[in-house]
């Protein structure tokens, strides 16, 4: 097999160009793809730092380390770049790396664009950043910019902050059109749509909502824009508009925002524990069908994000209702996997470690959305501990475990290595209980009444908040250990077979590892009709 | 190679700019069709602009009293004194209600205020008909200047019966920039 793809290899004679330049005018799919992954783990780290700058504030009562003004700034930015710089990039990542090979694809439909899809973001997060150094400081209304906060509040650099969200989202609207043109478009012959695996499926699904959303929030924050520094009065109540408004153009764009954070992760999860249960995936059309349908259901929900800004009782029981309803498809999913385990002959390597954790405390993080979306309780739970809690359950235990768990399964395709397993397991477990310490207890005080963004806090909470910040430095400091294990891996150590792991299903494995350059430039021949 | 048809991959990319195109526009379109969402069903207690009274007149109805409580707001820095003529009155529905609210500007130098209304409960926002009222316009007070704004209101009768209380709260904003700009363009 390898001979056969290094021999098709060399017909086509260019592979990657030497230097610098191969990465900066790079149209392969997997470079790109790499780019994408290393660019948002930079992010991880840099969201992370911040993330630990405000838990060592809150360490302890009283105020330490950070003035309230920083402090500010560091909730905004660490909420802007985990969501925009790590966790939608590690995707669009994966989507690049891995869509073309599960499908035969030669590459991504739209090469060209690809690249500058990726080569925005570097320029859309320098400019972010600066925004720390720059007079009046870094933007401090919350990653929500909540106007008029946000507008007539708002530190000078929100110009700037603005101008990012909007390269942010061009790039993001870029990748999704790609991923859309290339799965509807160069799926290898005889792949029918319910022939693809679960990952194409949910970014499909994943891109279709950013192309629909995405532009929601280049507009809200062109209304901003325009706020600021055109005299218009879209949020201002005194120039007759409404900053409610704001809140619901938002959260239109918000509530799908944070689908978009977790369809790929479902896809990820759904290709690993069928590899190492040893099963098919218990139920595949139904998880095609539940993902569309948390899908639709996140553009009828979103208001229940704004519950306490007066609505009228029929809008709060609608939308409590229909919250509740994505429940229905979202509990198919964890029943799936778990029907997918049930009697599997399992075994717990890395990926598959990550990928159990995910259902678990995914679907705590789930259970807590329920209970917030009680509109009577949200009134209490409302912009306290107890919300951070729910939603960094589902953001790292679910979207950040899911991409590592993604990372260690495929890492030995991509360098041709297997990881460290030991060194692997050991990153799985300072992880898991990391979060776990970290974010748990945020339940506790969050339903005691501590509310959230605020660098200071009454003394009940003091214990609590001790423990929580522990975890969060168990948890940010093992994320070394996984870059040291990538590098490993990258560096060298056991040759990886093509297929990788036993029993393994989809076209990436037919090829070999690493991967070569350029795949699929014929298309393959399907295996027999049972793949899906 | 069928698969990689050009023409069939720059359809499909354009209808997706389309519909990218298409959701940025709808980001606007829901300017007003919040406006609209909120005038008709009153949500957020918007009130609606001035009222006409029909050619026919209403009916009062003579069985019911309801109280209309008056309150004033001041947004953020604005340094106005504002504050109702009086706190509440007893109206019945139907009939035509005048009062009014007194503001003065102690600022050193000519200001430009809005006052927005809003009504709670919510639902009864939609039969608060005000067929005069101030913050129909702005306000433009010079130093130490004070001004006795009218108000002038009709409740509904067609108010539902769970409704004996309604409060209407006015904040007043002070737009001295946003005019200011506007007046240089």
């Amino acid at each position: 097999m390898s001979a056969v793809i290094e021999n098709h290899h060399d017909d086509h004679h260019h592979g990657p160009d030497k230097g610098l330049m191969r990465w900066v005018l790079t149209t392969n799919h997997k470079d790109i793809g790499t780019l994408y992954l290393w660019f948002s783990f930079a992010m991880f780290l840099t969201g992370g730092c911040m993330a630990l700058v405000i838990r060592a504030e809150l360490f302890q009562p009283g105020l330490q380390l950070v003035v309230p003004e920083f402090f500010n700034q560091m909730t905004t930015m660490h909420g802007l770049i985990m969501v925009f710089g790590a966790v939608m990039p590690a995707f669009v990542g994966l989507a690049n790396w891995l869509v073309p090979m599960m499908i035969g694809a030669p590459d991504m439909a739209l090469p060209r664009m690809n690249n500058y899809s990726f080569w925005i973001l570097p320029f859309a997060f320098s400019m972010l950043l600066s925004t720390l150094f720059m007079e009046g400081g870094a933007p401090n209304f919350g990653w929500t910019f909540y106007a008029p906060l946000s507008t007539e509040y708002a530190p000078p650099s929100v110009t700037f902050f603005i101008f990012a969200v909007h390269l942010m989202g061009i790039s993001s609207i870029m990748g999704s059109i790609n991923v859309v043109v290339t799965i509807l478009n160069l799926r290898a012959p005889g792949m029918r749509l319910m022939d693809m695996p679960l990952f194409v499926w949910t970014w499909l699904i994943t891109a279709y909502l950013l192309i629909a959303v995405m532009p929601v929030l280049a507009g809200v924050v062109t209304m901003m824009l325009m706020d600021i520094h055109f005299g218009t009065a879209f949020f201002s109540a005194g120039g007759g508009g409404d900053p409610v408004l704001f809140q619901h153009v938002f959260w239109f764009f918000g509530h799908p925002e944070v689908y978009i954070m977790i369809l790929p992760a479902f896809g990820i999860v759904s290709a690993i524990i069928p590899t190492f249960a040893r099963k098919k995936l218990f139920g595949y059309d139904s998880m095609v069908y539940a993902t569309a349908s948390i899908a639709f259901l996140s553009f009828i929900v979103w208001a229940h994000h704004m519950f306490t800004v007066g609505m009228p009782i029929a809008g709060e029981l609608y939308f409590m209702y229909a919250t509740m309803l994505i429940a229905v498809p979202t509990g198919v999913k964890v029943f799936n996997w778990a029907a997918t385990m049930w009697q599997g002959s399992m075994t717990f390597e890395t990926p598959m470690l990550f990928a159990v954790a995910f259902v678990i405390l995914f679907t705590i993080g789930g259970l807590s959305g329920l209970m917030l979306s009680i509109v009577p309780a949200d009134f209490q739970y409302h912009d306290t501990y107890f919300v951070v809690a729910h939603f960094h359950y589902v953001l790292v235990p679910g979207s950040i475990f899911s991409i590592m768990a993604a990372a260690y399964y495929w890492l030995p395709k991509w360098t041709g290595n297997m990881y460290d397993e030991t060194l692997g397991k050991t990153h799985f477990w300072l992880s898991f209980v990391g979060v776990n310490v970290t974010f748990f207890p945020q339940h506790f005080i969050g339903l005691a009444g501590m509310p959230r963004r605020y660098p200071d806090y009454a003394l009940q909470f003091a214990d609590w908040n001790m423990v929580s910040s522990v975890g969060a430095f168990i948890f940010g400091f093992s994320q070394l250990l996984f870059l040291f294990i990538v590098i490993k891996c990258i560096m060298g150590g056991k040759k990886a077979t093509d297929e990788v792991w036993d029993g393994a299903e989809g076209l990436e494995w037919t090829i070999a590892s690493p991967a070569p350059y350029h795949t699929f430039s014929t298309p393959p021949e399907l295996p027999e009709r049972s793949m899906a | 190679m069928a698969q990689t048809d050009q023409n069939v991959q720059t359809r499909t990319t354009l209808k997706l700019v389309g519909v990218v195109l298409g959701m940025f526009v709808f980001g606007f379109a829901l300017v007003p069709l919040y406006d609209i969402y909120c005038q008709v069903t009153g949500a957020n207690g918007k009130t609606a602009s001035a009222y006409v009274v029909p050619e026919d007149g209403i009916a009062v109805d003579s069985d019911r009293w309801v109280t209309v409580q008056f309150l004033t707001n001041n947004n953020a820095s604005m340094p106005w004194s504002f504050r109702p003529e009086v706190r509440s009155m007893k109206v019945r529905p139907g009939e035509m209600n005048q009062t009014t609210f007194y503001a003065s500007n102690p600022a050193g130098y000519t200001m430009t205020a809005q006052a927005i209304p809003s009504v709670a409960p919510f639902h009864a926002a939609e039969y608060m008909h005000k067929t005069e009222c101030f913050c129909f316009e702005q306000q433009v007070l010079a130093t130490g200047e004070a001004i006795d704004m009218p108000l002038r209101f009709i409740i509904d009768p067609y108010l539902p019966e769970s409704v004996q209380t309604l409060t209407l709260s006015y904040t007043l904003f002070d737009i001295t920039d946003m005019t200011a700009s506007a007046a240089a363009e």
